[in-house]
């Protein structure tokens, strides 16, 4: 269900933790999984729970508990903006808007052409850089005046 | 010891203890939901908070230590505003859907608002709409009730010993539920409806069928395993209506397996026969007691006079009564009869002990053991709440180890395990027995042949637990009981016993296999090998309750004359000559020896259906047609009294009467492991329809096998296959079962699709269907 | 961004080098030199316990609590595994520190620990990373490599006996797991759902084993103490409020950042440096410790300085140093929703009051803000608070209701304005 990388990169998170603790490595587990996939499936998380031996419930639980899991297909880019007051103070509304009216879609939904979901997002811990914006979890893009988020745009095609 | 005061009550409390231990230590009431003494602390709720001087705000009794000094008000103003606090956030998005609620009147929820609630709501906003859930057949759900206090969660997790239950997504969108497509599959599954505060949780079953308040509550022991679980049996108009547990912290603390709780749906089955009847010319015809008796008396005199009194055998299964039994065996005796039998899943009947043989200490005693070891047993299936309990037990220190021809999964941690062919098992005994002379450098019994036997890792491995331990056990399942070589395992987990200082103890299949043997009703042996002329069957049906189902139905077929005491229909009709209508449980008094040797008596919780009699005064009025002394009783309690006469302690006894000859085998080829499944075990379990949808129910469905044997077999996951054994056959679906050695099939016993088959280990055959 | 070093975290590091955050060059600038003359001169656990306790380093995750005593807690001579954890959770708005030093000090952090592990005799940490820093995340896990090949990590570090292995964990999205037991029962692998306190960390954490949780900012301060004395960090601070510490400056500033000043300085100088208002528009209020601070308004904050007490004294909170500055236009109505919505989000559902109250309060504050609030709202809304505050098994419950009782002390008056006209004064944030 997971390609070779990811299973070696599981093992590597499972590694950091004591050999009866294995499921301190489901949140790492799944975020490779999602890295991978996308999004996480239930037969996904399953698979994931199994590896890791714990109850599926118990990954469910996880991947349900903390925002960054999609268990909903997401485009190829999914654009995540901070929306929170500091953010808010410095723009991070303005943001949201042009994209929204950029892609034509809003928080929580998909371009048609399945390249870009927009997601409202909390503090990222990233303030000083408002307004903050992340791409596929993972690249966290700073200053995302109109401007940036034009050529940040560009690069994602 | 430490000294605080409970609104101005001075008390002591030993040092550990919560506010909310030492409140309940002294009868004062704090309100709560998540908090059970059974149940890891949560202190999720906050109902408990009361005041605690000098702390800054107010406490959670329920996680709160005691400390020395502590003065504690439960009632002050501060205490009170902060109870009231969190009973209004708990009702804001609670649907106050009581009229419709099956908890309504026993919901602690309701109960705590009329204390600490308001009259009128303060929350203006939309209400929560929580989806239901499927969480199988016997829990019904109705999810916007929940209050989240997670017993449910916890509960599943640390008692049933899987996490079935979660509680997915976060904040006020918290909910509680299986994994997606999953349902709740513990036997002990039905706990969690008891628990839930609210009615979020309730029984599928009893759903909207009546209201709490207009049940009566009846005390009641379960029929099923050996673990004899009080129970409080409801009724309502003469029927039972649901069944809950009576706690009894000495046998089923306050659980109750799914079988004890649900099986009661077969008491209100339309397979009860209400009348007696009497197959005339091959034709069934309803018949009043005194022709009905009268045809039993004269039919059974007449094949003794033609045939002997050798030509006659009494069955029963061990879920009947000391009662019952006990006259039974008197009515045998007034007959010349000798072969009364209830060891009727036995194949192997040679073993002599010096008495009945029990567990060999209390269950407390057992769980406070350090370690355990279980020779040939489903723990879980057969023994569904002491695998629970040592399942706490092991989370205490207690080590726990099996020798087995399967691999289940206990849901607690295995210290050692050696899995072995289902013919095996004596060689498997025989491998840690010589584990441990080794280790302890004794010599090897005199009595067992060790034959080419060598000590795999695993073997020595079980030895180990057993080794240097104060509180050892090793327990004989019902796979090891009704195995064919029963007798040497008996005698190898004797040597092992005397080797180790560990008890040996014998895990009751049913609810009275104590009982049966003090009353002496087992000695019929195989009385379906060499068929009779005529069978009397109490509470028995030969394809279900007896291991070689085949041959005793064939058996049944060919005797003149069958007398079925009975309280369903079903399978009697087949083969009986005349029914009987007996009581069930629910509509008897009797009594049930439990595990441990603990005698307890019930009365009927509702009167006998129909024209249904208790079979202890059928039994009784039998005795009087055929004239014999002894059978004048008045009530159960007489014969009770008669049959166990004395301590029982003393006529306990596991120690081999005789030395067993022990002889290590070799096998080989495919063998079966025939097991009774859960919900086949008893006559009641098999027509409760909720029980009967259970995933362990469809798994009795399954015949599995490792990889290996299934390639072997040309075999996959979800293929049908067809196995034959002694000429019978049945088609079952494939399934694969990791935890099997090579060459093992896994075909469950006594079942409606396997009856055809013969005995619970042996040669079977197996091919694509 | 801005970062003004002029303390102990971020002393010589220099931004325009790329290579700022690798182990060479902080070796260069200082770095490990603490570790190794504790294991050169065979410094006693005792002593660097007391320096610690000299520094009076407060610990810098929000709580204030003295480093040196919580290290004193840990039990010395538990016979089983013991654990270290870093708290690189910073999900609190306003607070982007933490941040700065996984990204361009992760060494300071890692030496921090090694030597919090020497001095409690724990031979295994971890280090909790926010989730929405994944960039970070992987260039701490870059720098743990470097310390383990260079044996500042590991096994017999700088071969002597003493072990310490380092790894770092990654949250998801989940403000709570800052809650350092939330932070523990994730990193088991479960929701991050804080526990009730007693037992504390320290007897009972990660794993059941004996704990110590310090904020990385925290950590990040050790090896300057144990280099320069205790006694230097503390004369850097005031009595009381030893060290410099990082304040995270956002909002209608002109250049936001993080500032690493002495403690004690005047919030009119911290202004300053952050080039003073945007636009030269009026301070109007601050919310001085992160967003679950109580709001200041102008006048008070700018005669308060930035330390614990100051703080704590103009009734609100330093928490994690992080400053939210909000300008003339600013509608409080709306800052408070925003607000209201994020603790309503991430209550993560486990106590009543929090799990229900939140939400309460947030549709409440939603209403008002939609005109359509209602004259009794703001009475049931400080009522809501004070069945939330203190009841809950975390302090989120009080982080929650913090800013609304600051709201409606400081600026009732808009609320009032906005139930009465069903407008607001202010435009909405945008």
């Amino acid at each position: 269900m997971l390609s070779q990388e990811s299973l070696a990169l599981i093992d590597r998170e499972l590694a950091k933790y004591p050999a009866d603790q294995r499921r301190s490595a489901i949140m790492g587990a799944l975020r490779i999984a999602q890295t991978e996939k996308r999004y996480l499936t239930n037969e996904l998380i399953e698979f994931v729970a199994s590896y890791v031996r714990i109850p599926p419930v118990a990954a469910y639980e996880v991947a349900t508990f903390y925002n960054m899991y999609d268990r909903k297909p997401v485009g190829k880019y999914k654009l995540t903006v901070c929306t929170n007051l500091p953010c808010a103070l410095s723009g991070g509304y303005t943001t949201a808007d042009y994209l929204k009216q950029k892609l034509g879609i809003g928080f929580g939904e998909t371009t048609a052409d399945g390249r870009f979901t927009l997601a409202e997002g909390e503090c990222m811990g990233a303030c000083g850089y408002a307004p903050v914006m992340l791409v596929n979890n993972h690249s966290m893009c700073n200053h995302m005046t109109p401007d940036a988020i034009d050529k940040k745009l560009a690069e994602l095609e | 010891m430490l000294e605080i005061e409970i609104d101005g009550k001075k008390l002591t409390v030993p040092s550990g203890s919560t506010v909310m231990d030492a409140a309940n230590s002294i009868g004062v009431h704090i309100p709560h939901f998540c908090y059970h003494k059974k149940l890891s602390i949560a202190a999720n709720c906050r109902m408990c908070l009361v005041q605690v001087e000098k702390a800054p705000k107010p406490l959670p009794a329920c996680a709160t230590p005691v400390t020395d000094g502590m003065k504690v008000f439960t009632h002050s103003d501060q205490a009170v505003t902060a109870q009231k606090g969190v009973m209004e956030f708990l009702l804001i998005n609670h649907p106050l859907d009581c009229p419709i609620c099956d908890q309504g009147g026993e919901c602690q929820l309701q109960d705590l608002a009329v204390g600490y609630g308001q009259s009128g709501s303060r929350y203006q906003e939309e209400k929560r709409v929580v989806a239901n859930k499927d969480l199988g057949p016997l829990i019904s759900t109705d999810m916007t009730r929940c209050i989240h206090c997670s017993r449910c969660v916890r509960f599943t997790e640390e008692i049933a010993g899987y996490q079935e239950l979660g509680m997915a997504n976060r904040g006020e969108f918290t909910e509680v539920l299986p994994f997606i497509g999953k349902t709740v599959n513990s036997e002990i599954s039905g706990n969690v409806i008891d628990l839930c505060p609210v009615g979020a949780l309730t029984s599928k079953p009893f759903r909207y069928s009546a209201r709490t308040w207009e049940l009566s509550r009846r005390k009641s022991v379960s029929p099923h395993d050996g673990l004899g679980s009080n129970l409080v049996v409801q009724v309502k108009n003469h029927k039972v209506m649901r069944v809950l547990p009576l706690e009894n912290e000495a046998i089923n603390e306050c659980w109750l397996a799914d079988r004890d709780r649900f099986s009661y749906e077969a008491l209100n089955s339309e397979e009860r026969i209400t009348k007696p009847m009497i197959k005339q010319g091959g034709v069934w015809q309803e018949a009043d007691w005194q022709t009905a008796l009268e045809f039993v008396a004269n039919g059974l005199k007449g094949v003794i006079a033609e045939h002997g009194r050798e030509s006659v055998a009494a069955v029963a299964t061990p879920h009947s009564t000391v009662e019952e039994l006990f006259l039974l065996r008197k009515l045998m005796s007034g007959l010349g009869v000798n072969a009364v039998e209830t060891r009727l899943r036995a194949a192997d009947f040679a073993l002599k002990t010096a008495g009945a043989t029990w567990l060999g200490q209390s269950i407390a005693e057992l769980a406070a053991s350090d370690a355990v070891v279980v020779i040939g047993s489903t723990l879980r299936k057969e023994q569904p709440l002491l695998a629970q309990r040592l399942r706490q037990s092991v989370k205490k220190g207690l080590k726990l180890a099996a020798i087995n021809p399967h691999g289940d999964d206990l849901l607690t941690a295995k210290a050692a395990e050696l899995v072995v062919r289902p013919d095996q098992l004596v060689e498997g005994v025989l491998q840690v027995l010589k584990a441990v002379a080794e280790a302890k450098g004794i010599a090897l019994p005199a009595n067992v042949d060790f034959g080419s036997i060598d000590i795999p890792a695993e073997a020595r491995a079980v030895a180990a637990v057993l080794d240097g331990k104060e509180k050892t056990a090793i327990l004989l399942g019902n796979i090891a009981q009704q195995h064919p070589r029963y007798g040497e395992i008996y005698a190898a987990a004797t040597a092992i016993a005397e080797a180790t200082g560990a008890k040996l103890g014998v895990l009751g299949e049913a609810a009275n296999t104590v009982g049966a043997q003090l009353v002496g009703a087992e000695t019929g042996g195989d009385v379906f090998a060499k068929p009779r002329q005529a069978y009397f069957m109490l509470n028995a049906e030969a394809e279900f309750d007896v291991q070689n189902g085949a041959q005793a139905l064939a058996a049944v077929k060919q005797a003149k004359l069958v007398v079925a005491l009975s309280s369903f229909s079903s399978c009697a009709l087949e083969h009986a000559d005349v029914i009987l209508p007996v009581s069930p449980f629910s509509e008897t008094s009797g009594t049930f020896v439990n595990m441990e040797g603990r005698a307890q008596s019930f009365n009927g919780v509702v009167r006998p259906l129909g024209e249904t009699r208790p079979a202890w005064k059928v039994l009784r009025v039998l005795g009087n047609l055929l004239g014999f002394a002894g059978f004048d009783y008045a009530s159960s309690e007489e014969i009770r009294d008669e049959a166990l006469a004395g301590d029982i302690a003393p006529r306990l006894s596991n120690a081999l009467a005789a030395p067993v000859a022990v002889k290590a085998q070799s096998a080989s080829g495919l063998v079966r492991l025939g097991e009774v499944s859960i919900y086949q075990a008893d006559i009641y379990s098999r027509r409760a329809p909720s029980l009967q949808k259970t995933a362990d129910a469809a798994n009795a469905t399954l015949l599995k096998a490792n990889a290996a044997t299934l390639a072997k077999l040309g075999l996959a996951a979800g293929e049908l296959a067809r196995v034959e054994q002694a000429g019978g056959t049945a088609e079952l679906q494939v399934a694969l079962d990791a935890g099997l050695l090579d060459d093992v099939i896994r075909v469950s016993a006594n079942h409606p699709l396997t009856r055809a088959l013969a005995a619970h280990v042996g040669a079977i055959a197996v091919a694509k269907a | 961004m801005t970062v003004y070093a002029k303390g102990v975290v971020f002393e010589g590091v220099d931004f325009d080098n790329p290579n700022h955050w690798r182990l060479e060059e902080y070796v260069k600038r200082g770095g490990y030199a603490a570790l190794k003359k504790i294991l050169n001169e065979k410094i006693t656990q005792d002593e660097i316990i007391a320096e610690m306790k000299t520094s009076a380093l407060r610990g810098r995750g929000g709580a204030g609590f003295p480093t040196g005593l919580k290290w004193s807690f840990m039990p010395r001579n538990f016979p089983g595994q013991k654990y270290l954890v870093c708290n690189t959770d910073e999900g609190e708005p306003g607070t982007f520190k933490d941040l700065d030093i996984i990204v361009s000090n992760p060494h300071a952090l890692i030496e921090g620990m090694i030597i919090g592990g020497y001095a409690m005799g724990i031979t295994v940490g971890y280090n909790y990373i926010h989730g929405e820093v994944f960039e970070a995340y992987e260039r701490f896990e870059e720098a743990l490599e470097e310390a383990r090949a260079a044996g500042f990590l590991g096994d017999n570090i700088l071969g002597t006996d003493f072990c310490f292995q380092l790894h770092a964990h990654h949250g998801y999205g989940a403000y709570i797991c800052g809650e350092e037991t939330a932070l523990l029962e994730s990193l088991e692998g479960k929701k991050g759902q804080p526990r009730f306190k007693p037992p504390f960390p320290a007897s009972y954490g990660l794993y059941g084993k004996p704990t110590t949780i310090n904020n990385t900012e925290t950590f990040a301060s050790v090896p300057y103490i144990i280099r320069e004395g205790g006694q230097k960090f503390l004369e850097l601070g005031k009595p009381n409020n030893g060290g410099t510490k990082l304040f995270s400056v956002s909002g209608h500033v002109n250049r936001p950042g993080n500032y690493e000043i002495p403690l004690g300085t005047p919030f009119s100088e911290l202004l300053e440096m952050c080039g003073g208002m945007r636009g030269g528009k009026k301070l109007k209020a601050v919310i001085p410790g992160g967003s679950s601070a109580p709001v200041l308004p102008a006048d008070i904050m700018m005669q308060c300085t930035m330390d614990y007490d100051s703080i704590a004294k103009a009734g609100s909170m330093l928490g994690s140093g992080a400053v939210i500055v909000m300008d003339e236009t600013v509608c409080m109505v709306s800052a408070l929703e925003r607000l209201s919505y994020f603790y309503h989000e991430e209550s993560c559902g486990q106590c009543t009051p929090c799990r229900e109250g939140t939400g309460w309060l947030y549709r409440i504050v939603h209403r008002i803000a939609h005109g359509e609030g209602r004259p009794e709202d703001l009475d049931l809304l400080a009522s809501i608070g004070d069945n939330i505050a203190g009841r809950t098994i975390c302090a989120l419950g009080d982080a929650a209701v913090f800013p609304v009782r600051g709201m409606l002390k400081h600026f009732r008056s808009e609320f009032e304005y906005m139930i009465e006209h069903k407008t607001r004064q202010f435009a909405a944030l945008s």
